[in-house]
């Protein structure tokens, strides 16, 4: 998991950095076949994975799973029992809440951040926005640090649409998600648009024009890696990995209890990626940005989160996959304890909360608290953003506090902030 | 006689609705059209021979430094691949086929000073331009409010350039101009840093210092910069420049009350830019007053005025060097697709004096004394000896040499085409006739939504960020198979492709005229050898498959997507 070299060139395409773009871009998208039996590894033995089911808009901590009901700030809101005993959350969520055992519950994440382009940066990345650089996104950084034996599809995939999308910042363009806008059919322009004859001329042609225009630049041309780049793409298309986009193939009573909607066919599709061994997946649920209306808001939205964030968890672990992968629900901030004048809650990155569960996280632990009547500001063992940023690296196996030096030469470690211990199942 | 008379009634009832509808339809064509008229402009002869006059200038450095390297430059392209790389670098865009035609028809040994000239009076070019520099100065941030007050400020800026606004007036219009963000477009410069209603100075302070001054100052907002001079207390004063700035009903103004005040945190002796600066008397012996400043040059800062109209007659002071420098290596990025020095925002700091062996203070000097017009300082960079090399060269056939070639600029770098510009490209080869403001509306609409939904799957890189890294996996994808591929390329009417397979007469004309249309050239006798094969195998008489394949071809070709 050697990331130093990556970032550290200057000079455009000299010999180097073709030699470890290629390298990066091999990681993102392994070749040859995959062997059948990859997918079929359990336990210790599988590489790692982080799927982020990503709230958009800044989910209400307390219409979530932080409410405090009968409360001034409570609103209509109602809380119901879980797994964990004690444990309340909010009543939008039964599936979740018999499940709950499997999660433990920040409660107390803070950040200076609230404004969603910037929250967003923050949320998924661990730093804070900075005009000097563009920093990567965790899902890139897992897809870079863990290679993923003989996987044909990109490493880093997300899933429907996000208004500030993950990028693969000073760790390059390579490391962008490949992202597919609406889930469960297949990938996006995966299928070639004429018949197996034409595309085959098409490509001979391409080859001659490839060969004339290397007359006199054979070497430029080489660098541009125009011909490596496409011939991934190829592969792409060709491989019988792209069956892990669709869900086609699963039983009826899977899909519906993940839920007929771009979200839950999203999280079935993110379960079926991790399996062929896909690193980083972000399903994104927008509507969460409730200034009005925010509690017929959140219950819709809840009805749709509920049922796939419960079944994902429960598949997961019955298909023994949940040791080996990160799950992380989460948004860019919170929702302000006060109701304003139009039934809304307005942005609060000041105590919000998260579910974290999977690879190396204990489970039923509530960290933080908040206060029940919105007077104190500050929450009890608040989190900084960093922290869970390098709390979700390091359980993944990777060095969060190594440094990259980025184009520009500029040292940068992947995290600068400090595992939370008593998250973690090692502690 | 009633039953004529009956079966006039009823041919009237269905023709005249039906007459009714066209005659709607032909109203509304005609009132779609651009009210704009072609004008075309006087080409100035004494402006083409200053421009050729300072070319002339960097050609002696270029070719001082070539000898002393003892490199051999490229051969001159040919006029034609001179006329794609001006089109895509000032326009974002390949020549349409009936410009290719009218160039071709224009025999004059001029000829490519005059395009280029006419080019730079076109507004397909200012809006162009437009764009790429607004995101050096506002970013290519997402966002609701940010999208539109980035319209409102490209759309300004293209203005400008079209009007030959001196761009030292336009710089300092951005930084200090007050206003609505609809009433004054350049104050959207400012309106990009508000946040939650307040504006962050450190954004701007970031903004300036690399989009005008080509420096990073803003490396030192954390800790003193690790490997330039620059402060933390610098950066910070540069910041304090903006401090008086605030948003109101009325827009941006500046209240002189208003100070930057700084926390300062109990742990260590670092200070960080956080803190309420509304008011003084808020300030506690845990906050400082930061007054504004610049890091070099204080004796240019004027006295009088706002702190934002002093910092933007500081930036733009006739002797502050790192402006005009700032401005030539930009534009020579543009024109070349790689800045003549990289990262395009950190430049090394100028000698004491102009020296004449420095192409940006060679360029810089020029640009000054030419009034600070943008467009002129561009037309004299694609006027260079370097930008009319040839992109081929024996040097390139080896690993050993290659570097060694690019570096000197004696040949055109190969440079991955930016979204915009493999957009525009894309768009232009799909049609026959020249895409621009006087195209029809219903042109300019499909085209302003195709770039939407080809950039959201596309990417958009940052500027300085487009052609020095390789093309992803995912845009390899969009372009062999996406949606909008496949609209341009499909035989119709109104594409290129149908109408080049429907009204050549053979075979060797198609391929001519696709090859004309993409890659702004006529294939040479093997290609067209090799290519032939698409036409005669096994696709009978239907000749539209067979252009639509050549089509996807050219446009998937490294000679396509790589600007040459």
């Amino acid at each position: 998991m050697n990331f130093s070299h990556f970032c550290n060139t200057r000079n455009r395409f000299s010999r180097r950095s073709v030699v470890f773009t290629v390298a990066s871009m091999g990681l993102a998208l392994r070749l040859p076949a995959m062997e059948p039996k990859a997918a079929r590894i359990r336990g210790n033995d599988r590489g790692k994975s982080l799927i982020t089911l990503w709230l958009s808009g800044g989910p209400s901590q307390l219409e979530t799973w932080d409410p405090h009901p009968g409360t001034s700030i409570g609103g209509p809101t109602r809380d119901i029992s879980t797994a964990i005993g004690g444990v309340r959350i909010a009543e939008h969520f039964p599936l979740v809440a018999g499940l709950l055992d499997r999660f433990s519950i920040i409660r107390s994440l803070v950040s200076k951040e609230g404004d969603h382009e910037r929250g967003t940066h923050l949320l998924k990345t661990g730093y804070r926005p900075d005009p000097t650089l563009m920093h990567p996104s965790l899902g890139a950084i897992v897809a870079h640090g863990i290679p993923s034996e003989s996987l044909e599809i990109p490493s880093f995939i997300t899933l429907g649409s996000d208004n500030f999308p993950s990028t693969g910042g000073y760790l390059g363009a390579a490391l962008d998600p490949y992202r597919v806008f609406v889930p469960g059919l297949s990938g996006q322009n995966l299928v070639a648009n004429v018949d197996a004859i034409r595309q085959q001329r098409r490509l001979d042609a391409l080859d001659r024009m490839t060969h004339s225009f290397e007359q006199g630049r054979m070497e430029s041309v080489r660098r541009t890696l125009h011909s490596h780049t496409l011939k991934e793409a190829l592969t792409l298309m060709s491989s019988e990995q792209l069956g892990a986009f669709s869900t086609a193939e699963e039983p009826s009573a899977v899909r519906e209890a993940y839920g007929d909607n771009p979200f839950g066919r999203g999280c079935l599709v993110a379960r079926r990626l991790v399996e062929t061994g896909v690193r980083s997946i972000e399903v994104s649920l927008s509507g969460f940005d409730t200034h009005a209306n925010n509690f017929d808001g959140h219950a819709s939205q809840a009805a749709i989160l509920d049922p796939a964030l419960a079944t994902l968890v429960g598949e997961l672990e019955q298909r023994d996959l949940l040791n080996s992968t990160v799950l992380l629900v989460i948004g860019e901030f919170g929702r302000t304890p006060s109701i304003n004048p139009l039934a809304g809650r307005d942005h609060w990155p000041h105590g919000f909360s998260c579910l974290v569960a999977g690879s190396g996280f204990v489970r039923g632990k509530v960290i933080g608290s908040t206060d029940p009547e919105g007077i104190q500001k500050m929450p009890v063992d608040p989190v900084n953003v960093a922290d869970l940023a390098a709390t979700v690296l390091d359980r993944l196996g990777i060095d969060f506090s190594h440094e990259v030096t980025t184009p520009v030469g500029r040292p940068m470690k992947l995290s600068e902030g400090f595992p939370v211990k008593s998250l973690c199942f090692d502690s | 006689m009633l039953g004529a008379f009956m079966k006039y009634r009823s041919l009237r009832c269905r023709v005249l609705p039906l007459v009714a509808i066209v005659l709607v339809a032909s109203m509304l064509a005609a009132a779609s059209r651009s009210p704009i008229h072609v004008d075309t402009p006087a080409v100035s002869q004494e402006a083409i021979a200053s421009i050729r006059q300072s070319a002339d200038r960097v050609d002696q450095l270029l070719l001082h430094r070539w000898t002393e390297k003892g490199i051999e430059p490229a051969a001159i392209a040919d006029d034609s691949t001179v006329l794609r790389r001006i089109w895509m670098s000032l326009a974002g865009t390949v020549p349409s086929l009936e410009e290719i035609r009218r160039f071709e028809s224009d025999r004059e040994p001029d000829r490519l000073d005059r395009w280029l000239d006419a080019l730079l009076h076109d507004r397909r070019s200012s809006e162009y331009l437009a764009k790429r520099l607004a995101r050096s100065f506002i970013g290519n941030e997402g966002g609701q409010f940010i999208v539109f007050r980035r319209d409102r400020f490209t759309s300004w800026l293209s203005e400008q350039l079209h009007l030959r606004t001196p761009y030292d007036r336009v710089v300092r219009e951005m930084v200090a101009t007050q206003g609505l963000w609809t009433g004054e477009p350049a104050v959207n410069f400012v309106t990009q840093a508000a946040v939650d209603g307040r504006i962050d100075e450190n954004k701007l302070a970031g903004r300036v210092s690399r989009a005008m001054l080509g420096q990073r100052i803003d490396c030192a907002q954390c800790h003193n910069h690790p490997f330039a001079s620059y402060t933390q207390s610098q950066f910070e004063g540069l910041a304090a420049c903006f401090a008086q700035a605030r948003l109101s009903p009325v827009g941006v103004e500046d209240d002189p009350r208003r100070v930057l005040t700084l926390d300062i945190p109990a742990t260590s002796g670092a200070t960080s830019i956080k803190a309420d600066r509304d008011s003084p008397a808020m300030m506690s012996s845990l906050h400082r007053a930061v007054a504004p400043g610049v890091p070099f040059g204080r004796e240019w800062m004027p006295t009088e005025g706002t702190s934002r109209e002093n910092l933007a007659g500081w930036i733009t002071h006739p002797v502050n060097r790192r402006f005009e420098r700032a401005v030539a290596n930009r534009a020579w990025g543009i024109a070349f697709g790689r800045p003549w020095h990289e990262p395009v925002d950190d430049l090394p700091n100028p000698l004491e004096s102009p020296s004449e062996s420095d192409l940006l203070d060679l360029l810089g000097a020029d640009f000054r004394a030419h009034h600070c017009d943008y467009s002129r300082l561009l037309a004299v960079i694609c006027s260079t000896r370097a930008f009319r090399l040839a992109s081929t060269h024996p040097g390139l056939e080896s690993a050993d040499s290659v570097d060694r070639i690019e570096n000197a600029w004696a040949v055109f770098p190969l440079t991955r085409l930016l979204p915009d510009q493999m957009i525009g490209a894309m768009v232009q080869a799909g049609v026959l006739e020249t895409i621009d403001r006087h195209s029809h509306l219903f042109t300019r609409t499909v085209r302003f939504f195709r770039e939407i939904d080809f950039v959201r799957e596309y990417g958009d890189a940052e500027e300085g960020q487009g052609g020095n890294q390789p093309a992803t996996i995912p845009q390899a994808l969009v372009r062999m198979n996406g949606k909008l591929s496949r609209e341009l390329i499909g035989a119709n009417a109104f594409t290129s492709s149908g109408r080049i397979s429907s009204m050549s007469h053979d075979d060797h004309s198609r391929i001519e005229t696709v090859f004309l249309v993409c890659l702004t050239r006529r294939p040479t006798a093997a290609e067209e050898e090799a290519i032939l094969p698409l036409f005669t195998e096994s696709l009978g008489k239907n000749r539209s498959l067979a252009v639509e394949d050549l089509f996807w071809t050219l446009t998937n070709s490294p000679e396509f997507c790589w600007n040459h």
